[in-house]
């Protein structure tokens, strides 16, 4: 069967590119082709023939569906196939870590926009036409919407384990699973379980729910192979576990079910789940012709989950010198509809959910929920982002009962290199918390609040909106240190395979490294040369198109794939290059001690022997392919959460500077600052573009950013009204990076992304708080809150 | 979907008398968003960018006749100076793409309780010339707005331009939006001072269903001013307070996912009490125009 085309360009997904090493600046190789627009996303995919595929979704957070007449649909002319989850061969649910989501509804629906049916039909809108005609007969029951009165936690739990039944929920559609709506509940135990302390300071707070606002809508295209199986061109983040779920739903093995990724927009984790992967493969193999489906932007609000919102309450206690005594810690996460990564995320939410602090006594619950809402699951701070604007709230309020300064008080209990965190683990490896703020308060601050005649309307808050000319302007500065775990944790088998090839093409030596590592944007591909042209030696480097054709390459998240993928990418160069050594040994015809690879040759300084890499490997390919693990993590223990229990800490520090209208309650941050350590920066301009990057996402949090729902459902599922930050709202900033090796990692890097993602709300929330001295536990921060309205 | 494109005014008259339910397109920005939404399902749209009477502006008899099809960047660029109100509202508007495409007459035509274009017209007391094949006509801005998304507009009529006066005094022109650029307004306020006239004109964007004049405020202004206008002398902070109270008090908003009914109560209080106290500072300086 043939692939696709891609338009506008036809360019092809494998990439190449010259220089760069590891520690340079190197190019991205898809740079160009998406500054100018060429670069074909997953949604311009296209063939000939192919057919469109629509889904039918449930206008109803809560309902029994009755019946499905799809009759209706069938008649209208260009219609090809109407499925329901009659139609699914294999598992009818699937999921990431619960298989407890089905692929079209069964009896229930259980979110605002579930899917429910699919069409087929030769153009888009007649498939979106056919899809409005479905009859689904439901039942609309009351929606299920907070997490609490979900779990029947009435108050706040912060003494007793197990929460009390309440029977205000107890009508016949109140448990949405059969397993009830606790999706997991962490404990973290640690040290005196009653801790006193001469200062106390308790505090809630609420997140609401974000959305990782990728541009590149949920797309991908299914064409049937001849062999009865089925190639899936789709944008993803971890085409292995997708092919898994996909097999299973159609009852077919991994040979048969075949991905490829294809450009992807942006994902920050709402990838991770399935959307449109097991639709387009049904309609291609029910109707025998390629089928394309592309949500498009409303769709794809209710077509990835989103950042699980969080109610949190804290309790630290502090001796008068400031020394933290204790932390106790309560923490919801609405996971929405389905389990998606809800365990995962608790189990990041709890065991780091106090911080980057050495504390003695530690008792946090942290629980995952099932309610009626949007399911919720992996976004880039993946639980950490929630817990961190608790706990640096918790932090500054501490520091204000104590009247000392808060950076100093975070410094005298950061976590180093050697402190054991609240699960028991000893940091053994760098943890420079101390020297990330240390860093930050020595960064000179912006100049003041402009005024008078000659204030830039852009510099104002409210922009040229022209709301202020300096009235009311209040200016606040606020600092943040976060911590979170690289790589999956817990005991998961984490791994990534690579296979890199060495050969000669037109005389000259040429790689090519094939994974199967999802580049969603954050440059991977890159990495992937540059660890390859620094193991190898040579300059010219493919990276072969992503697909299943090799191992699994693990998930691009959790700050991973530079590490995991980097370090199984670097093994089988190693592998590869003790091969040609060997070869070349045996052309010099005796033992050389200090063969290395570079520049294309083969070389010793001892002997001073520099044969050129084409003479040495003629007509010989060499590959390898290697499956590489990062040391063992270990599962927690489950009434104490103690153990180790992730591989790797990345840890960034930020410091915001604010300017509130207070009289009006807009915000404009003027200055955001990070420091941040990454072992080893393997493409500094990388780095600093996931800095800039994560802490926009972060701002966007702390000011604007929020899925608003209301009842179970979705209010503003558009970019009208689910505000991301613009080059107006997103200041310029002062990065600096460490580099102190982390000894367990290839070259001693850290993930990257994450971190700054984590730190940054939370600064930007201690700013706002402190130009207007109010307490702010809500974020996103809205004018309301602001000015009491 | 079909697709008319006049090359005249008279042709694109006649086209719209011909087919009542064509959707008019300029900027497209407000049609293209229902199209690919699929809110908006035209059978027919009548193209109006290649019809070159509606692209341009010109003095016209003491005002300025602005073609309904200009963009805002031009209105920004070659009316800054004679019609500042408008102009910073346009400033206001959307992304530069936005700017270079939207026009003041498709901001009329969709009717939007938000659009920003409103309240500057109101503030200026601009008149809207309509035409169809019956003929032209011209409506006080003020009776152009019939309800959310309802305009004074016929069926078979067009927007030809917008009328307005260059101000002899100030004005401003302030915009509420939960972020610093490109966002649809929360609460909007338009003021403009006609000491020729001693008169002063308000508007109000976004706090009620249309866009709105406050009455009562621009009477207490004008009265509290009748001693000042020549002497040039100090506003007194309690008559811009009670100004901006009084905008307030002439909305009626919702609650919406933009923000409560409550802020924006509040926002117009303020934003109204500045622009005054900023629309005034200009005119002791004898300056018409603005910051
Ligand atoms: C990203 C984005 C940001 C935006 N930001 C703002 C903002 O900040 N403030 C704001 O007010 N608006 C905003 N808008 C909305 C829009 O840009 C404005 O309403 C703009 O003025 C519409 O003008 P247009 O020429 O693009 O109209 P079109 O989309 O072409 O038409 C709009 C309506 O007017 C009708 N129409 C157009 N011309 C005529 C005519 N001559 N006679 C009769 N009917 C006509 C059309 O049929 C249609 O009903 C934004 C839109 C987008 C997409």
């Amino acid at each position: 069967m043939s692939t696709p085309t891609r338009t506008p360009s036809g360019a092809p997904a494998q990439m190449t590119g010259a220089g760069g090493r590891v520690g340079d600046d190197a190019q991205r190789p898809d740079g160009v082709l998406k500054v100018r627009g060429e670069f074909a996303y997953s949604s311009d995919l296209w063939m000939e023939d192919m057919l469109w595929g629509v889904t039918l979704r449930s206008p109803h957070p809560h309902a029994r569906i009755r019946s499905i007449d799809v009759g209706p649909a069938l008649a209208v002319p260009g219609v090809y196939a109407v499925l329901t989850s009659d139609d699914v061969p294999g598992e009818k649910v699937y999921g990431l870590e619960l298989a407890d989501q089905p692929v079209l509804a069964l009896d229930v629906v259980r979110y605002q926009g579930e899917p429910v049916a699919l069409v087929a039909a030769d153009h888009p809108d007649t498939a979106r036409r056919a899809a409005a005609r479905i009859v689904v007969d439901y039942d609309v029951w009351e929606p299920v919407t907070d997490a609490r009165v979900a779990l029947g936690h009435p108050t706040w739990n912060q003494l007793h384990d197990a929460p009390a039944e309440v029977t205000e929920l107890s009508r016949e559609s109140a448990n949405l699973h059969p397993h009830g709506n606790l999706v997991r509940h962490l404990k973290v135990r640690k040290g005196d379980p009653e801790p006193t302390a001469d200062v106390v300071v308790v505090g809630e707070y609420e997140v609401g729910m974000q959305d990782q606002a990728f541009l590149g809508p949920e797309s991908g295209l299914a064409v049937p192979g001849e062999d009865g199986g089925v190639d899936l061109y789709v944008a993803t983040q971890w085409l292995h576990v997708d092919q898994r779920q996909i097999c299973a739903a159609l009852a077919m093995p991994p040979d048969k079910v075949r991905l490829t990724l294809a450009g992807v927009g942006g994902a920050f984790g709402g990838r991770e789940d399935l959307s449109m992967h097991v639709h387009a493969c049904l309609l291609a193999l029910h109707t025998g012709k390629p089928v394309k489906m592309s949500y498009n932007r409303e769709e794809s609000f209710f077509g990835h989950v989103h950042r699980h919102p969080a109610t949190m309450r804290y309790e630290h206690g502090a001796t008068r010198d400031g020394d933290l005594v204790y932390v106790k810690a309560t923490i919801y996460f609405d996971g929405g509809a389905y389990a998606s990564s809800t365990p995962a995320v608790v189990g990041n939410g709890g065991t780091m959910g106090i911080g980057p602090y050495v504390v003695p006594n530690v008792h946090v619950d942290c629980y995952g929920a099932y309610t009626n809402n949007p399911p919720c699951g992996a976004m880039r701070g993946f639980g950490s982002v929630q817990t961190a604007f608790a706990y640096e709230s918790q932090m500054d309020a501490l520091a204000a009962e104590l009247g000392t300064d808060p950076v100093e008080l975070r410094c005298r209990n950061a976590m180093e290199q050697g402190s054991e965190t609240p699960t028991g683990q000893v940091v053994d490896s760098p943890a420079p918390v101390v020297e990330l703020l240390r860093r930050l308060e020595a960064m000179p601050l912006p100049p003041d609040v402009p005024t008078g005649d000659d204030v830039d309307l852009r510099d104002m808050p409210g922009g040229v909106s022209n709301t202020t000319h300096g009235e009311g302007v209040r200016r606040g500065v606020g600092y943040a240190v976060a911590y979170k775990n690289v790589a999956f944790s817990e005991g998961f088998d984490d791994h990534s395979t690579a296979r890199v090839r060495l050969e000669v093409v037109g005389g000259e030596a040429v790689a090519t490294v094939h994974t199967a590592a999802a580049e969603v944007g954050q440059g991977l591909v890159t990495v992937e040369q540059q660890i390859a042209r620094t193991e190898l030696g040579v300059d010219q480097v493919t990276v072969h198109p992503k697909d299943t054709s090799v191992g699994s390459a693990g998930s691009t998240s959790a700050s991973r794939q530079t590490y995991v993928t980097g370090g199984a990418v670097k093994a089988a160069c190693e592998a590869v290059r003790a091969r040609v050594l060997e070869m070349a040994r045996s052309v010099v015809g005796r033992p050389v001690v200090d063969l290395r690879l570079d520049g294309g040759k083969v070389v010793s300084d001892l002997e001073g022997v520099a044969l050129p890499l084409a003479d040495v490997l003629g007509d010989e390919v060499v590959e390898e392919t290697l499956e590489w693990r990062h040391r063992p993590t270990e599962a927690v223990d489950p009434e104490t959460g103690q153990g180790f229990a992730h591989v790797q800490y990345a840890f960034s520090a930020h410091r915001a500077v604010v300017d509130v209208d207070t009289e009006l309650g807009l915000v404009k941050v003027v200055e955001m600052a990070c420091t941040q350590d990454v072992g080893k920066a393997i493409n500094p301009q990388a780095v600093v573009g996931q800095i800039q990057g994560g802490t926009a996402q972060g701002l966007g949090l702390a000011v604007m950013e929020e899925i608003l729902v209301r009842d179970g459902r979705v209010q503003n599922p558009s970019f009208t009204d689910y505000l991301i930050p613009t080059v107006l709202d997103m200041p310029p900033m002062r990065v600096e990076i460490l580099e102190y090796a982390d000894p367990h990692a290839p070259y001693g890097l850290r993930g990257v992304g994450e971190a700054p993602n984590i730190s940054s709300g939370p600064a930007v929330l201690a700013a706002i708080r402190q130009a207007t001295g109010l307490p702010l536990t809500r974020v996103p921060v809205r004018p309301e809150h602001l000015t009491g309205t | 979907m079909d697709f008319l494109q006049p090359a005249t005014w008279e042709e694109a008259l006649e086209a719209k008398a011909a087919h009542r339910d064509a959707v008019p397109i300029a900027g497209g920005t407000d049609v293209m968003v229902g199209i690919n939404f699929g809110r908006l399902r035209p059978s027919l749209l009548l193209d109006l960018t290649r019809v070159p009477e509606l692209q341009q502006w010109a003095d016209d008899d003491g005002a300025v006749r602005l073609g309904a099809g200009v963009p805002y960047a031009r209105v920004i660029s070659e009316l800054g100076d004679r019609l500042p109100g408008l102009a910073m509202a346009a400033r206001t508007i959307g992304s530069p793409q936005i700017r270079n495409r939207g026009t003041v007459g498709g901001n009329l035509a969709t009717a939007s309780p938000a659009g920003d274009a409103h309240p500057a017209l109101l503030a200026a007391d601009a008149e809207v010339e309509v035409a169809s094949t019956r003929g032209t006509r011209r409506i006080p801005v003020t009776e152009f707005y019939r309800g959310v998304k309802r305009s004074a507009l016929a069926d078979d009529e067009l927007i030809a331009a917008v009328r307005i006066v260059p101000p002899r005094g100030p004005q401003q022109y302030s915009k509420i939006g939960t972020r610093n650029a490109m966002v649809i307004a929360v609460a909007a306020f338009g003021l403009a001072l006609h000491p020729d006239r001693r008169a002063v004109g308000t508007g109000i964007g976004s706090a009620a269903p249309t866009p709105r004049r406050a009455p009562a405020a621009e009477e207490y202004l004008a009265g509290e001013l009748d001693g000042l206008w020549d002497s040039r002398a100090e506003l007194p902070a309690a008559t811009a307070t009670r100004f901006g109270e009084l905008v307030a008090e002439a909305s009626a908003p919702i609650d919406d996912v933009r923000g409560t009914a409550r802020y924006r109560v509040h926002a117009l209080s303020v934003m109204a009490r500045r622009a005054l106290t900023w629309a005034w500072a200009d005119y002791r300086k004898g300056d018409p125009t603005c910051a």
